[in-house]
């Protein structure tokens, strides 16, 4: 039976479970004189019944499907006869597909040798029977457990807090998704990071000058040691975010001035909203207007005074990258600078200085470390932002800080890295989730600081 | 006159003009930032609004039994693999009777778009009278063609045609045979290498299974989650510590949970890659802590008033909040997750890393089958060297932006409508 078809089945017997222990209720109601003297109301009797049904048969489905994968897999490759054991992981691996494609019919048996043929024959019914298996031992704990929530309904049976405590704990498991999350993250980026470096140093990847990932595919090919060192692909990142927030910061900054001190109400319900659209626009379309447009403008403006602009320059991807921040920025100085109490304002202007002087002496004073915050958010944005720079930056790691030259960053990396046909455990892919490792540790830290600072600011003014 | 009344005076001429310098910066960044919102919007449909409309050309096709190389008109097996191009061949050489050799006839025969022969099938398969018969119909002409129709007289003579096709176009132009008609293979065709013929509906349907998987999985879990913290979780390191990563994961770039994707759900758990299940788990994730956060506020937002009401009159802490505070939050909840929705709309990194960027023709059925969504196919498209893919993308990026600005639209309809203030 289908996974799906068993979770339908799963439901429906949910479904029939609740039935059953609203009826019970009733029933046993009955002869005491109404429902009025049982401890709860039917609905959490049918509930209990229903969850006694539906959790247990759901983990055994869950872990089940997690493992079972595995044990097949163990149970197809002992069943192999000694010499057609494999002797490394990779020729493992390999046998494995090759198992798997004779098994679902896209490599005739024929055309492999009889061990591999009778593992594949084995590996379906295997298949088979696991299926089966699968869905008769479920729907046996579900009948069980429903059975069991059915009889225990008794008049005297707190029904309500059990199911209260069951939903609260299903609640809790929800909220710690975001540890489990974050959890899931740092492993994975950890652990490939390791055996990365357990192929190249550290401290080659954390300071060496050259970037070129090629390896060699095969042992006795003649190709370039790939080197792997990362330091281009940093400064390519920062440059490519100084330039965004040389453009993000001042307009930010001044948009939300002008809109939180001078604009009229009439200018700012339409500005503010209109600039917050800038925020909504997908990042690939940045990226297409960024590469399409932005790019070419550039370069011959760049020819028209006789400068050399690269067509993949790092400022075309800064310049739009910026464009895309400003929304943060001026929504969040925009949130600080309107946190400043009135009384600031007022002894300003009252003692007679002009608005200007006003904002700029006192409320932007009062203002920093809010504004400081969001500057600090605005750049971990720059830096973990991908589409802009896999279109309009270029993939040549060179190490400048010549904005009309083309450069690389640590995203794009990432993505040309994982998206090409590569081998999962070559040194290429894992060099990739090293820099995700990077890409994590510095938006964290700069994560971290800014909601400090921001949190620390509120607090003062509320 | 005071000495300082004096200097203040002095001054003032100038402070009045640093004060208008001020104001006018502020003007001026407000200015910058809606004078790019206007060039984005305006490049884009520039760039696009001609690709919604295809060129077609006008010929006499004849349903010839010998050139179709059929012997039974009833056999669904020789209608599928008869020579349908052999048709339009013989229509474009009677059409230009002149043309000989191979290199003009295989320019000739490039006129006329490759898929065009798919539409002479499926009209013989639905009217098998036709066969002999001679028809006068409208033909998908070749990307080409498109291109050059639609460009400026100055435009034309970059095109990549030769000298004959554009002769052979400006007869088809002076007899009044070449139209644009409305571009129906967008809206109903997956990807394809002939940007005649390729089409954005397998990248919204591979969008839609997407985003449904997102919406099933995040809003509930959102939801709890954020009950959870607002109403039952106590004050301790642990709930602490999860309000700490809900807030870093909220700000931890997109392409991570895509490496989370591709080295725990496809790597540890087995997944299959390129299809819409992962890429909506993945993308739940991502929003989750979105949801969270303006459920939390939404929940925030429902006065203490009501609680107290339904607690005395004996309601359970589950009953108060299951029964009272969590309708009177939904409409904020729901707005909430709109707008995580239309977040996750126009992801598109996370989903390059687990696969979903595969040329894919077929449209697919369901969350297992292997798909793209639709900022991918955009990144896809931008990425081909036919100029017509340009108008393409621009037309696909049009397609996004119209569902995020109605899905953006709806959000705050509801805020304005549902959402009580208290």
């Amino acid at each position: 039976m289908q996974t799906g078809n068993l979770l339908l089945l799963l439901v429906v017997m949910i479904a029939g479970a609740y039935y059953m222990g609203h009826r019970r209720s009733f029933a046993l109601a009955r002869p005491l004189g109404g429902i009025r003297h049982l401890h709860s109301l039917p609905f959490y009797y049918a509930m209990r019944t229903a969850i006694w049904c539906a959790i247990p048969a759901l983990v055994v489905l869950g872990a089940w499907l997690i493992f079972d994968d595995t044990l097949i897999r163990v149970t197809v490759m002992d069943s192999l006869p000694a010499d057609s054991q494999p002797v490394d992981a990779s020729s493992a691996n390999l046998l494995l597909n090759q198992i798997g494609n004779v098994a679902s019919g896209a490599i005739a048996a024929s055309e492999v040798s009889p061990a591999v043929a009778a593992a594949a024959e084995k590996l379906n019914s295997l298949r088979s029977l696991n299926r089966m298996a699968l869905a008769v031992v479920v729907i046996v704990v579900a009948m069980l457990g429903a059975a069991w929530g059915w009889l225990k309904i008794s008049p005297q049976m707190r029904a309500r807090q059990q199911v209260e405590k069951v939903l609260q704990t299903l609640f809790m498991l929800s909220a710690t998704i975001a540890i489990l999350t974050t959890v899931g993250i740092l492993m994975s980026v950890m652990f490939e990071s390791v055996r990365f470096f357990g192929k190249v140093p550290a401290t080659d990847f954390l300071f060496g000058l050259q970037w070129s990932p090629q390896t060699a595919l095969r042992a006795d090919q003649v190709a370039s040691e790939g080197a792997f060192g990362a330091i281009p692909l940093f400064m390519g990142t920062l440059l490519i975010s100084a330039i965004a927030l040389l453009v993000a910061v001042p307009v930010g900054l001044m948009s939300a001035i002008y809109l939180a001190e001078y604009a009229p109400p009439k200018v700012r319900s339409f500005a503010k909203p209109a600039l917050e659209v800038l925020a909504g626009v997908p990042t690939v379309v940045y990226g297409f207007f960024a590469a399409l447009t932005v790019a070419p403008v550039i370069r011959q403006l760049g020819e028209s005074i006789g400068l050399d602009v690269a067509s993949e320059s790092a400022l075309a991807a800064g310049l739009v990258m910026g464009v895309m921040i400003i929304p943060f920025v001026s929504s969040l100085a925009d949130d600080v600078i309107t946190a400043v109490p009135q009384a600031l304002r007022d002894a300003s202007l009252g003692l007679g200085a002009t608005r200007s002087e006003t904002i700029k002496k006192v409320i932007f004073p009062a203002a920093l470390p809010g504004i400081m915050g969001g500057i600090l958010l605005a750049a971990s944005r720059a830096i973990g932002e991908t589409m802009i720079v896999v279109m309009a930056a270029g993939l040549a790691a060179n190490l400048t800080v010549n904005p009309l030259e083309a450069v690389t960053t640590v995203t794009v990396q990432i993505v040309t890295l994982l998206t090409g046909d590569q081998e999962f455990d070559s040194a290429k892919t894992l060099a990739a989730f090293a820099l995700g490792l990077m890409l994590f540790i510095t938006t964290l830290l700069l994560n971290v600081v800014a909601l400090h600072i921001v949190k620390k600011y509120r607090e003062q003014y509320d | 006159m005071s000495k300082t009344t004096e200097q203040v005076r002095k001054s003032l001429a100038k402070r009045y003009r640093a004060e208008k310098m001020f104001k006018a910066y502020g003007m001026a960044a407000i200015g910058f930032g809606l004078l790019a919102l206007v060039l984005l919007f305006t490049d884009i449909i520039g760039k696009g609004h001609s690709a919604f409309f295809e060129t077609y050309v006008q010929m006499d096709v004849t349903f010839d039994e010998y050139t179709l190389d059929i012997m039974d008109v009833n056999d669904d097996e020789e209608l599928n693999f008869a020579n349908y191009d052999g048709l339009i061949r013989d229509a474009l050489r009677e059409k230009f009777p002149g043309v000989d050799g191979r290199q003009e006839k295989r320019e000739l025969y490039g006129l006329v778009s490759t898929g065009a022969g798919y539409e002479l099938r499926d009209m013989l398969r639905a009217d098998r009278k036709l066969l002999g018969q001679t028809r006068t119909l409208w033909l998908l002409a070749d990307d080409d063609v498109d291109v050059y129709v639609k460009s400026s007289s100055d435009d034309r003579l970059e095109s990549r045609l030769s000298e004959n096709q554009k002769t052979w176009i400006q007869t088809f132009e002076a007899e009044d045979k070449l139209e644009l008609q409305w571009n129906k293979s967008l809206f109903t065709h997956g990807d394809s290498r002939e940007p005649e013929l390729a089409g954005i509906w397998g990248a919204v349907m591979g969008s839609l299974f997407t985003m449904i998987v997102t919406l099933l999985l995040s809003f509930p879990i959102g939801v709890a989650a954020a009950i959870y913290l607002e109403e039952f979780a106590p004050k301790n390191r642990f709930t602490d510590f999860i309000e700490v990563n809900i807030n870093n994961l909220a700000a931890v770039p997109s392409i991570i949970f895509g490496l989370l994707g591709l080295a725990v759900i496809i790597g540890l758990f087995g997944m299959p890659r390129s299809v819409p299940l992962v890429g909506g788990i993945v993308l739940t994730l991502m929003t989750l802590p979105t949801i969270i956060i303006s459920s939390r506020a939404a929940i925030k937002a429902v006065p203490p008033s009501i609680r107290q009401a339904a607690m005395g009159l004996g309601a359970s802490n589950m009953q108060v909040v299951l029964h009272h505070v969590l309708p009177l939050a939904l409409p904020g909840m729901l707005t909430g997750a709109i707008i995580g929705m239309a977040q996750a709309l126009g992801e598109t990194a996370p989903l390059l890393m687990i696969g979903m960027v595969a040329f894919i023709v077929d449209v697919p059925g369901g969350p297992l089958d292997p798909s793209t969504v639709l900022p991918v196919q955009i990144y896809l498209w931008a990425d081909s060297p036919e100029q017509s893919f340009v108008a393409l993308t621009s037309a696909a990026i049009m397609v996004l932006l119209t569902f995020l600005i109605a899905m953006n639209t709806l959000a705050v309809f509801l805020r304005k409508r549902l959402e009580r203030r208290w």
